[in-house]
């Protein structure tokens, strides 16, 4: 079969004009205020979180028995590591022990974007992997949802309880154990999309072009579950950020000398009528966290999300 | 109420959104519609049509704004009417029948129920009164056994039932306008005809005012008493029918009349003696339908279809939607496994093979589908696409890259557009690069499965002539799928007619369009709209 030569082409035909421009998907994210709120505000989180030792804090696991349950903004003592005894502001009062509040919060930030973040990439990365395979191998469709179904019947918090009573608590135990209730939910959604999508034409396309069975699953199927699985991603961090407040708060989650809004608001629980700021700065944190993580997720569906595109 | 128009738009203008093609939807856009008169505003995909019957029905979406002008329903300016005003007016004297009846029609309302939801709300009828008022209607759109069809549900009608319960809902309460958006479209050939009969009709009875939109001259040639041709928002031609379809005087009108394809087979001389590229015997699918407790139902959707194809020569498959000529194409290329009989593509038989033994089979038989949206992955360039095939038999990258190229070229395409994102190209430009990508595997037998059917009539035209040059060019086996007897016409050397799964008459095209022996080939010509009428030539 011979081919023209490249000089011989015509010009683009006249319909070029008819063509819709369209905004990209990246354009129509960056436009959106809910998405441009909850960026900024995770973004001030984040940076927030690195720079908590430049941020007026001391060592949060510091204490100092003559600085206990002073109200936010007293001024106090406290011993460091190498036993100097300084003075220092609490911003958000202390404790029982004495431990800056302020300090603790501010590290603790740390821990819940991390726990949040990771527990929502390893649940994409388990629900991906599960979700392709059993949505576009058909054999292995029954088994493994099967399996799923029965993940997806016990508690989620009941899991992450039991596998962290089993592991000991731990930043990776913790993160798994949010995880994993996840998993199966991120697998339904995947296997859901994957079974649209296999119908689409451009896969049959690339079936008739000889394309292997990995390429079609990984270049074809994969990149067009992307939005969704954003959007998904998004609610997993928020709520994981969530259970691993509430695993430290049964005291169940990471040991209580690592700074985490769910301990700090633990140990402040006994003492709520009396201080409440031990309970409340933490809380806020966490909420405004979770808020942030969720305005962000509904910005993103609002202008990923294939059925939300018509809504103008 | 006197002699005056049913509907006369004044200088109607819309405004798109900024960021769009264009500045405007619809620009200064005059045109009346008689009582008792049918008027088709016509046009390709974008050209305001519809937009124009959703200002004048107050439904325009949000982003979109009446900027000038009016339309007045026997005197009244329904674009600047209150919402409670337009409710008022809708159904009692306008009303709109639209192109997708299954999604227009509520699915868990019986169709008695919304047709009496009309009459409750406009009317103060008792309800016995109000039930023999929807009988009388649903007997005039003579829907058989009207009692039974108040109680039934959407889904248990056929489409063109849908589109008659849809004409009743309208027309119940006699409006003196009725919008009918492409009511026809999405309906088979025979169908079409019989509801294009029936609002030919049920107007004619009532003197309703028809505006009438569609993209389809055959239609506008059945039904229209004066057209209207719109092209990018503006009128360029308003006329009476014969006038416009016989005499256009606009460039543009004489260019898309000029595209409608003929329905006079063109004849070729074939070479009887060219070898034969693809050939099937008995072959046959069906669909097992099991589930853990019911009954096994097998659903035939081809039997014993026997046809063959000559290097070079196109054969058409035309049918209705449900004859089964998209499973023969898809059992071709083996994208789904046939349940019996045998394809041999150069005398080989490649019904049975696993896909493995499929793998260089596949470069040797390529397919075009229909929806150009969704043929191409949105995520991948269009360069990517096309190289594909060739990467996958080992073809090095860079060599792949110049054929896609060439090929780019050879479809008049932009070579330097590879590295675009599909959706930056408009639906004739996809299809041109699924010809294109289908073509990077240098096959032997070229199939296409309505690869035209979404497009607008002028791009169809030159789509067509690019498949017509390239089986020509590289003595292409072309297997042509259509719904479209038009267009069957235009490019089959042989054509079989397929109804409910099975081949009711083959042979060559000649033949069967003037010559057909098959009541259903008869039944299904008579059925072609404006089949009669002579248009302008180009």
């Amino acid at each position: 079969m011979s081919l023209p030569d490249l000089k011989h082409y015509e010009a683009l035909s006249a319909e070029a004009a008819a063509v819709v421009r369209q905004e990209s998907a990246w354009q129509r994210v960056r436009g959106n205020g809910a998405v441009r709120f909850g960026a900024v505000a995770l973004a001030v989180l984040l940076a927030v979180a690195f720079a908590a030792p430049w941020l007026g804090t001391v060592d949060p696991s510091l204490f100092d028995a003559g600085s206990r349950d002073l109200l936010p903004g007293a001024s106090g003592e406290i011993t460091t590591l190498e036993g100097e005894t300084i003075r220092h502001t609490f911003l958000m009062g202390s404790d029982s022990y004495g431990r800056d509040i302020y300090s603790r919060v501010i590290y603790g930030t740390r821990v819940s974007l991390a726990v949040g973040t990771c527990a929502a990439l390893v649940a994409l990365a388990f629900g991906i992997a599960l979700g392709l395979t059993s949505g576009y191998l058909r054999w292995l469709d029954g088994v493994l949802m099967r399996i799923m179904d029965g993940v997806m019947a016990i508690p989620a918090i009941l899991i992450a309880i039991a596998l962290v009573a089993a592991w000991r608590g731990s930043l990776p135990t913790v993160i798994i154990a949010i995880a994993v209730p996840e998993i199966p939910r991120v697998t339904r959604l995947v296997r859901s999309l994957v079974l649209t999508i296999r119908e689409e034409p451009y896969v049959e396309a690339a079936l008739a072009l000889g394309t292997p069975t990995w390429k079609i699953m990984l270049s074809h199927i994969l990149p067009n579950t992307v939005a969704p699985l954003v959007v998904q991603g998004t609610f997993i961090c928020a709520s994981g950020i969530l259970v691993e407040a509430i695993l430290s708060f049964l005291g169940v989650g990471l040991p209580p000398d690592i700074p985490t809004w769910g301990n700090i608001m633990a140990e402040g629980r006994v003492q709520f009528i009396e201080f409440p700021h031990n309970v409340f700065f933490p809380g806020i944190f966490l909420a405004v966290t979770v808020l942030a993580v969720n305005i962000l997720g509904d910005g993103l569906r609002d202008t990923l999300d294939p059925k939300m595109a018509k809504r103008v | 109420m006197t002699g005056g128009p049913v509907l006369e738009v004044r200088n109607l203008s819309i405004a798109l959104p900024p960021g769009g093609d264009r500045k405007e939807a619809a620009a200064q856009v005059s045109f009346r519609v008689g009582r008792g008169e049918i008027v088709c505003l016509v046009g390709e995909s974008g050209s305001g049509k519809s937009v124009i019957a959703q200002a004048i029905m107050g439904l325009l979406p949000r982003t979109l704004g009446v900027t000038g002008g009016a339309a007045l329903l026997e005197g009244e300016d329904t674009t600047h009417a209150s919402p409670e005003r337009l409710r008022q007016l809708r159904a009692t004297r306008m009303s709109m029948v639209f192109q997708e009846p299954m999604t227009a029609l509520n699915p868990v309302m019986s169709c008695g129920q919304q047709l009496d939801e009309v009459l409750v709300y406009h009317t103060s009828l008792p309800e016995a009164e109000r039930r023999a008022k929807i009988l009388a209607i649903l007997r005039e759109v003579m829907l058989p056994d009207p009692e039974r069809m108040v109680a039934s549900y959407p889904h248990q009608l056929s489409g063109g039932q849908r589109q008659r319960i849809m004409i009743a809902m309208a027309l119940v309460l006699e409006p003196a306008l009725l919008i009918a958006d492409e009511p026809t479209t999405a309906l088979d050939v025979t169908t079409q005809a019989q509801i294009l009969k029936l609002i030919a009709e049920l107007q004619a009875r009532h003197g309703t005012g028809v505006l009438f939109i569609t993209h389809d001259f055959g239609v506008v040639a059945e039904i229209a008493h004066r057209v209207a041709v719109l092209r990018l928002g503006q009128l360029v031609e308003l006329g009476a029918r014969d006038e416009v379809l016989k005499r256009p005087r606009h460039d543009y009108t004489r260019m898309l009349i000029g595209s409608v394809p003929r329905l006079e087979p063109h004849v070729r001389a074939a070479d009887a003696t060219a070898p034969v590229v693809l050939e099937t015997q008995q072959l046959c699918k069906t669909y097992v339908d099991r589930s853990w407790f019911g009954k096994r139902r097998d659903v035939v959707a081809a039997r014993d279809v026997n046809l063959s194809v000559r290097r070079g020569q196109t054969l058409g498959i035309v049918g209705e939607s449900g004859s089964g000529k998209s499973t023969v194409a898809r059992c071709i290329v083996r994208l789904i496994d046939p349940s019996a009989g045998q394809i041999r593509v150069h005398g080989e038989e490649i019904a049975r093979k696993g896909r493995r033994e499929l793998k260089s089979f596949r470069r040797r038989v390529q397919i075009v589908f229909q929806d150009p949206y969704r043929s191409l992955n949105p995520r991948r360039t269009v360069g990517e696409a096309i190289m594909e095939g060739p990467l996958n038999y080992g073809v090095a990258r860079l060599e792949a890259h110049e054929r896609a190229r060439r090929l780019m070229a050879l479809v008049r395409m932009d070579p330097g557009a590879l590295d675009r994102y599909p959706h930056q190209f408009s639906g004739g430009q996809r299809q041109r690069i699924c010809i294109a990508r289908a073509l990077a595997m240098e096959p032997e037998l070229l199939i296409a499965d309505e690869a035209v059917s979404a497009l607008d009539v002028s791009v169809q035209a030159q789509v067509l002539q690019l498949l017509e040059e390239i089986r020509t060019r590289f003595n292409l086996a072309m297997l042509f799928i259509t719904h479209d007897l038009r267009v069957a016409a235009q490019i089959c050397d042989h054509v079989a007619v397929m109804s409910q799964g099975g081949v009711v008459e083959y042979g060559p095209a000649e033949e069967v369009f003037l010559r057909p022996r098959h009541e259903y080939t008869r039944a299904l010509f008579a059925a072609a709209p404006g089949r009669d009428f002579a248009f302008a030539s180009a």
